[in-house]
C-alpha cells in the first residue's frame, strides 16, 4: 500500500517535470503536441475509489495548468480522461482481478489490452483538450488535425515509456 | 430517500465527473479571457456597443478642454517663432549681442457666434479685454487671417470677419512682395476675395499664395489665399485679381488674437505725419 504510493507519487513528479520542462517546448510542426502526463492518471491502480480518483486527475490538471498558464483546461480535460478510464475499466476488466493485478501498465495487462485502453484514453482526453482550446468551429480543420496527429505523438510516447519499465509477471 | 442514494453510489463515477467537469470548467471560463470573451460573446457585442458609445460622448465631452489646451498650447508655439520677435538693431551697438523683443503677442480664443451670409459678418470670440485683447488687434487662424477686433468687452469680443465689405487687409503677392489690398469679393461667395491695387507690372501667377504683407495688423507672411482668377475687371490703373480664401469661413472654431505691441507707436506716427500733411496743404 505505501509502496504503491510511493511509487505514484515519483511517477506524478516525475511526469509533471517531464511534461512541464521537456514537452512543453517539444512541438512538431506545431501540430503535434504531446501531453504525456495523463499517464499517471492512467497507471493509477484499479482499486482507486471513484472520488481518489476524479481529485487525482482534478489536481493533475491543475498542476499542469499552473504550469501552462491555462486554469482549468487541463483539468477539464483530465476529469474527462478519468471518466472515460471509469468507464473502460468497467467494460473490460473482470472484478475479480483486481487483487492480483494492481495497476493497468503494460507490463500486467500485456500490449493489446494496454494499447486500446492508452489510445481511447488519449483520444478523448485530447479531443476534449484541444476542441476547449480553440473553444470555435471556424478552426476546426486544423484543431481536428492537432488532435489526430498529438494523440498519435502522445500513444507513441506512452508505449515506449510503458517498454522501458517493462517487468516481467514472474518476477513480481 | 434510500433508493435515491443508492442510486448514487452506484452511479458515482458518473456524478463525481459531473461535479468535477464543472468545477474545472468554471474555473476554464472564469480565469481564460479568449474563452470567457467567446463565452459571453452575445453579451459582449451588447455590452461593448454601449461601452463604446458612452466613452464616445466622453470623448466628445472632454474634447472641449482638449482642444483649448491644444489652442494654448499654439499660442504658446507662436509666441517662440522667431517670426513674433522683432529684431532691435539699435539696441545691438549697445548692448553687443542680438536681442529679441517680441512684437506679436497670441492670444487663443474660441468662436461662439460666427455668420457668413450677411454682407457684414462679424465673429464673436470668447476672451475680451480682462484677456488683453484690445479694438484694432487682428486676428488669425491656424490657417490664414480671419478678420480684425472692432468691439471688447470684458470677456468677449467682436471681430469683423474677412467676410465683411469694411474689410480690407494690406496683403502681398508671396513670390515677388507685390502690395495689394485684400477684399471681400462682390459676389457674397465666402471662399472668393478679391484683391485690388497691385502694380500693374506685378505679373500675377494663377495659384500663387496671398499672404500678410507686415503693414497692418498681422505679422508678415500668414496666409490669406491663392490667387484663383486674374483678370475680372480689365482696364484700371491697377491690376485685380481674384483669390480663394484659405479659410474656411464657415466652419471657424479656435482662432488667435494677435497683439502687434508696436501698433500704437505706428499708428500715432503715421497719424501726426497725415496731420502735418494737413496743416502743411493748408
Amino acid at each position: 500500500m505505501i509502496r504503491t504510493i510511493v511509487i505514484n507519487i515519483i511517477r506524478f513528479v516525475l511526469l509533471m517535470f517531464i511534461q512541464v520542462f521537456l514537452l512543453k517546448n517539444i512541438s512538431l510542426y506545431n501540430l503535434s503536441t504531446p501531453y504525456v502526463y495523463i499517464l499517471f492518471i492512467m497507471l493509477l491502480p484499479f482499486g482507486t475509489p471513484n472520488l481518489l480518483l476524479f481529485a487525482l486527475a482534478f489536481i493533475t490538471g491543475l498542476t499542469i495548468d499552473a504550469f501552462y498558464d491555462t486554469p482549468g483546461l487541463h483539468a477539464a480535460a483530465c476529469i474527462v480522461l478519468a471518466f472515460v478510464r471509469v468507464l473502460f475499466i468497467s467494460i473490460t476488466v473482470q472484478k475479480e482481478g483486481f487483487d492480483n493485478e494492481p495497476d493497468p501498465s503494460l507490463s500486467v495487462m500485456g500490449f493489446r489490452w494496454f494499447f486500446t485502453y492508452s489510445l481511447t484514453l488519449t483520444l478523448f482526453h485530447h479531443f476534449f483538450l484541444f476542441s476547449l482550446e480553440t473553444f470555435h468551429f471556424s478552426e476546426i480543420k486544423y484543431t481536428l488535425s492537432r488532435f489526430v496527429l498529438s494523440s498519435l505523438f502522445t500513444v507513441f510516447l506512452m508505449l515506449v515509456t510503458g517498454l522501458l519499465f517493462f517487468r516481467r509477471r514472474e518476477t513480481k | 430517500m434510500r433508493n435515491l442514494l443508492i442510486f448514487i453510489t452506484r452511479y458515482n463515477a458518473f456524478f463525481l465527473f459531473i461535479i468535477f467537469e464543472v468545477a474545472s470548467l468554471v474555473i476554464y471560463i472564469k480565469y481564460n479571457a479568449f474563452q470567457k470573451a467567446t463565452f459571453l460573446n452575445s453579451a459582449n457585442t451588447v455590452t461593448g456597443n454601449i461601452y463604446e458609445r458612452v466613452n464616445g460622448f466622453y470623448d466628445y465631452l472632454s474634447l472641449d478642454k482638449v482642444n483649448d489646451s491644444l489652442a494654448r498650447e499654439n499660442a504658446k508655439l507662436r509666441n517662440q517663432l522667431k517670426g513674433s520677435f522683432y529684431i532691435d538693431t539699435i539696441a545691438k551697438h549697445k548692448i553687443n549681442d542680438t536681442v529679441f523683443k517680441q512684437q506679436y503677442e497670441y492670444i487663443a480664443a474660441r468662436v461662439i457666434n460666427n455668420s457668413t451670409n450677411r454682407s457684414y459678418n462679424y465673429i464673436t470670440i470668447n476672451r475680451g479685454s480682462m484677456d488683453g485683447v484690445n479694438v484694432g488687434m487682428g486676428v488669425i487662424c491656424s490657417a490664414g487671417i480671419v478678420g480684425k477686433v472692432v468691439n471688447v468687452s470684458q470677456h468677449m469680443s467682436i471681430v469683423q470677419s474677412m467676410l465683411n465689405r469694411y474689410t480690407r487687409f494690406s496683403v502681398m503677392l508671396a513670390r515677388n512682395h507685390e502690395i495689394g489690398s485684400a477684399e471681400w469679393g462682390d459676389d457674397f461667395d465666402t471662399h472668393k476675395g478679391l484683391l485690388v491695387d497691385v502694380n500693374t507690372n506685378a505679373q500675377p501667377k494663377l495659384g500663387e499664395s496671398v499672404i500678410t504683407s507686415g503693414y497692418s495688423l498681422f505679422p508678415e507672411g500668414i496666409m490669406v489665399g491663392r490667387v484663383s482668377n486674374l483678370h475680372p475687371k480689365a482696364g484700371s490703373i491697377s491690376l485685380s485679381m481674384e483669390f480663394a480664401f484659405s479659410v474656411d469661413y464657415s466652419k471657424l472654431e479656435y482662432v488667435e488674437v494677435v497683439n502687434n505691441k508696436y501698433q500704437n507707436e505706428q499708428d500715432n506716427l503715421e497719424s501726426l505725419q497725415k496731420k502735418n500733411d494737413q496743416d502743411n496743404s493748408h
